[in-house]
């Protein structure tokens, strides 16, 4: 089922704006995560969605779910599957009752007999791999456990709107990832249309079909992972998503300058600010013509793919980060202390506003 | 702006509709029973004191026996209450950081003033410590005496009040990690000086709040005290008593108004005293309260 | 583990001065409390408990008690609802509230009612032209009872169903879940040994108070005497082992709240370790 928002705005009494006007629109069967800081009003916005807050009667937002406008109907008879940030199980429950209670509270009429609701659970604990630990009390499972226990009670009533609020947030990073995969998995094969609110810029980017960047109450982007990293539609977004080397100084006669440091580029006269990804700046020994940016190494971290390296420097406001590949980084012999030249390959600029400027290669990288 | 800020004053917005069940209900009830439990009686006291005039409330009010009386109370309430600070204090700390045989007994018996009807604390304490009692037999000889004093009142409000501090400093001592200790004896603190430089402030507050309380409840205290008091004008007559004895000479007004006088005071100090304790729950978590 | 006050000579100091002082100000006046009513053998202390006052006494004190309970137990379940599941204008003040009976000498919540509908208050006037009499008889006892044991209920809920949140409930109501069934399955397994408590706390002093009482019942014997109005009685009359004979009662009560409590309490502990 698909999801419309049109103008959906929260605010708190006098607190101010937890929500602006908000537009969103997820597609049937699509995963969609929003990922922000906190305080960006992601979780507000996956509460309203659920029903569990109201949004703002001005401006008259709506909520769509397919057809059938849910603004004003009781999270109660919304039909969506909601997994909380700590689980929130039933805790005097067992497992069993806990992925039962959806199922036992609904009205006779509707409710299915006794033996079906535990075939149904059953079948619900098979998927979740859980069916061992029917009889067990939520606080003798694991994190993760009781997380999969919180996935299978919301999937009990088959709904067609899947809401998970940091749903791996309070888990440790092996589990996570496995969690991860099997949410992906789960979602694909039973096809439900899922929205999740994570602040992990790698856990929405590894799971989502597409992300919604949110930040002090407003979506800033919403795209496909690919889109959001190589096209962000602002710094904001840019700056979110990875980490960032500025470099701030003033261009006079085509040489950017920032007290030792030198820059050769055509950008115009004035103030400029740079920004560079950490696979964007190479390492040497000595300065080139374009480029001089003394730095010191100050740590070296070789575990993973790449050498991650941490410089510092007096024209620097914060260290930089750059990564280079293991061969460079025998070759150069780096060690903490040591004395080098960073060479920017590419960077990027954004106007004042922060709207996205034509990122060029720098010149040395070019030549 | 103004438009928007006169809709959220509005308590219940016509269409407001809340996630959780039951807020009608439980809001009905409770207004209901405050209003006719707690705050329509209150309207028979002022209704009362609407019949004196300002010089003639002064008057009983400031009485010279009255006056008396406010001492009486206030002396011995303040008494017990910091008798109470300590003996909480020591309770306490006995309970959480120690093991010893009999240490459940000891925290059950804690409470045993609040179980125990004050009346039946108020006979007891006036046999235990009349001159014929066994603790008055022991003390009497000495020149102490106890029953029909000041002291008397002294200790019968601090019985009475002893699970206070106790209970308010507990929780707070059983939460501080054991860190705070290992800190304070690595930066070479002794036993007295990190108890007195690191611990006790963490512990000030529910101290405060709990001798606070306990000074409260001690102010207000008739059923435990009149037994042992004496009850003798000018001397060991306390305010509540002098209430209960204009109430049986039909003095109503008079009753009246000295109630008046520490229904005020009471509810000032259980104001200061949540306002005390909404400060130090915002310094300790921060921002809200 | 090495903590502050942990040398052996502090530690068993601290613990003889606290058992020593804790015996002579707690324990024995219990003991004294017994053995008082005991005083003049078994026999006596029968027929103090089976006189026909004494009876009459316990049968008052009961009865109000058991009306106290539930009117206490619906307010308080309400009040702790209310003001830990919603937010709304005047939750703060309302929550003050509730603590005026802790802060209000017994003596004045007593006063105030028998103002209010005694013969020469504006609502006692009305109904005294009706003939309908509260005060000076037992109507008079159980307000009086109420409002001094109304706070205890909530006390013991709203700082557990604080901690607890709502969370559970919010989980419950997306699957479906409302009102009465939303309660009973998931809000009240969870609070139901606090519960417990405050109705024990409840019945504790509605059975014991004393100065509120004192002030609207008249004190007719064998009719408005509550249980520690009648052993006040007994004590003034110079009848000292009856006195204690009614005393024990109460006192067993007491003894009674406070197994009670550390029951309740070794069982949270232990379900906290494992449910």
């Amino acid at each position: 089922m698909s999801i419309r928002l049109s103008d959906i705005a929260k605010h708190y009494g006098r607190a101010g704006r937890a929500l602006e006007p908000v537009n969103l629109e997820v597609a049937e069967g699509e995963l969609v995560g929003l990922l922000g800081p906190s305080g960006s009003g992601k979780t507000t916005l996956l509460r309203i969605i659920a029903g569990l807050e109201r949004p703002d009667r001005d401006p008259a937002g709506r909520i769509l779910f397919g057809d059938r406008d849910v603004t004003d109907v009781h999270v109660r008879d919304r039909r969506i599957g909601f997994v909380f940030q700590h689980y929130a199980l039933f805790r005097h429950m067992t497992v069993f009752d806990n992925v039962a209670f959806g199922l036992t509270v609904l009205p006779r009429r509707e409710r299915p007999s006794s033996g079906e609701i535990r075939a149904r659970v059953y079948r619900l604990l098979e998927m979740v791999q859980l069916e061992r630990f029917a009889e067990r009390y939520p606080a003798q499972l694991s994190g993760g456990q009781q997380q999969r226990v919180s996935l299978a009670r919301a999937l009990a009533l088959r709904p067609e709107v899947l809401l998970l609020d940091e749903p791996f947030g309070a888990l440790d990073a092996k589990v996570r990832q496995e969690l991860r995969r099997w949410l992906r998995q789960l979602h694909d094969e039973l096809g439900f249309t899922s929205l999740f609110v994570t602040h992990d810029q790698e856990e929405a980017l590894e799971l989502s079909d597409r992300v919604a960047v949110m930040s002090h109450g407003r979506i800033e982007q919403i795209d496909t992972p690919d889109a959001l990293y190589h096209a962000p539609a602002n710094r904001f977004v840019f700056e979110f998503l990875g980490d960032v080397n500025h470099l701030e100084g003033e261009v006079r006669d085509g040489v950017l300058t920032c007290g030792a440091a030198r820059l050769r580029t055509s950008l115009p006269e004035g103030r400029e600010r740079l920004l560079l990804r950490p696979h964007e700046v190479r390492l040497a020994e000595t300065p080139s013509p374009e480029a001089h940016l003394p730095a010191t190494v100050t740590a070296v971290s070789p575990v993973g793919a790449e050498v991650r390296v941490e410089l510092a420097a007096d024209w620097m406001a914060e260290p930089w980060l750059a990564t280079l590949r293991h061969a460079d980084y025998e070759r150069l012999g780096l060690t903490r202390g040591q004395r080098l030249f960073a060479v920017p390959r590419r960077w990027h600029r954004f106007t004042a506003d922060g709207r996205p400027q034509p990122a060029a290669p720098a010149r040395a990288a070019a030549a | 702006m103004s438009q928007r800020a006169a809709r959220l004053a509005l308590p219940l917005p016509a269409r407001t509709q809340r996630v959780l069940p039951g807020f009608g209900l439980s809001l009905g009830i409770s207004l209901t029973f405050v209003s006719l439990v707690l705050l329509l009686p209150m309207t028979g006291l002022v209704g009362q004191l609407k019949g004196l005039s300002l010089a003639e409330y002064w008057a009983i009010v400031s009485d010279s026996r009255v006056v008396a009386s406010y001492t009486v109370t206030i002396g011995a309430a303040a008494v017990a209450a910091l008798a109470n600070a300590a003996f909480g204090l020591l309770m306490a700390w006995v309970l959480v950081r120690y093991d010893f045989p009999g240490k459940r007994l000891l925290d059950a018996l804690m409470d045993l003033p609040f179980a125990l009807p004050t009346a039946v604390a108020g006979i007891t304490l006036a046999t235990l410590y009349a001159g014929n009692g066994w603790v008055g037999a022991l003390l009497e000889p000495l020149g102490l005496q106890v029953a029909y004093t000041w002291v008397g009142i002294a200790l019968a409000m601090a019985f009475t009040s002893i699970p206070f501090v106790v209970r308010t400093v507990q929780p707070v001592l059983e939460d501080l990690p054991p860190e705070v200790d290992e800190a304070a004896m690595t930066l070479g603190a002794g036993d007295a000086t990190g108890f007195r430089r690191v611990l006790l402030p963490y512990l000030w507050p529910a101290l405060v709040t709990g001798t606070g309380l306990a000074f409260v409840r001690s102010l207000g205290e008739f059923g435990a005290i009149i037994f042992i008091a004496g009850n003798a004008p000018f001397e060991t007559e306390i305010t509540s008593l002098m209430i209960f004895v204009k109430l049986q000479e039909y003095d109503y007004a008079g009753a009246s108004a000295i109630a008046s006088v520490v229904l005020a005071v009471s509810l000032a100090l259980l104001l200061a005293i949540n306002v005390w304790q909404g400060r130090f729950i915002r310094k300790l978590h921060g921002g809200r309260g | 583990m090495q903590r502050i006050g942990d040398a052996p000579a502090v530690r068993r100091g601290l613990i003889a001065v606290a058992l020593l002082l804790a015996g002579l100000f707690l324990l024995l006046p219990l003991v004294a409390i017994f053995a008082q009513a005991f005083a003049e053998g078994v026999a006596v202390f029968w027929t103090n408990v089976s006189d026909d006052y004494t009876l009459a006494a316990i049968g008052l004190t009961l009865f109000v008690t058991v009306l106290t309970i539930p009117i206490c137990l619906v307010f308080g379940v309400a009040l702790a609802w209310l003001v830990t599941r919603f937010d709304f204008p005047g939750r703060r003040l309302l929550q003050t509230l509730i603590d005026i009976p802790f802060a209000v000498s017994p003596v004045v919540a007593g006063l105030v009612y028998l103002l209010l509908y005694g013969r020469n208050g504006w609502i006692g006037g009305w109904l005294d032209a009706h003939d309908i009499q509260l005060m000076f008889a037992w109507p008079g006892i159980l307000m009086v009872t109420i409002f001094v044991t109304s706070p205890f209920v909530a006390r013991e809920l709203i700082p557990l169903m604080q901690a607890q949140g709502s969370r559970e409930e919010e989980a419950a109501v997306t699957l479906g879940a409302s009102g009465w069934t939303l309660f009973r399955r998931v809000t009240l397994p969870n609070i139901r040994w606090a519960l417990l408590y405050g109705v024990i706390l409840t019945n504790a002093r509605a059975v014991g108070e004393f100065g509120a009482v004192s002030v609207v019942s008249g004190a007719i014997r064998g009719e408005t005497m509550t249980l520690p109005l009648h052993l006040e009685q007994l004590y003034q009359d110079y009848n000292t082992v009856g006195a204690f004979a009614s005393a024990a009662l109460l006192a067993l009560l007491a003894l009674f709240t406070l197994a009670a409590k550390a029951g309740l309490e070794w069982r949270t502990a232990r379900q906290e370790v494992s449910p």
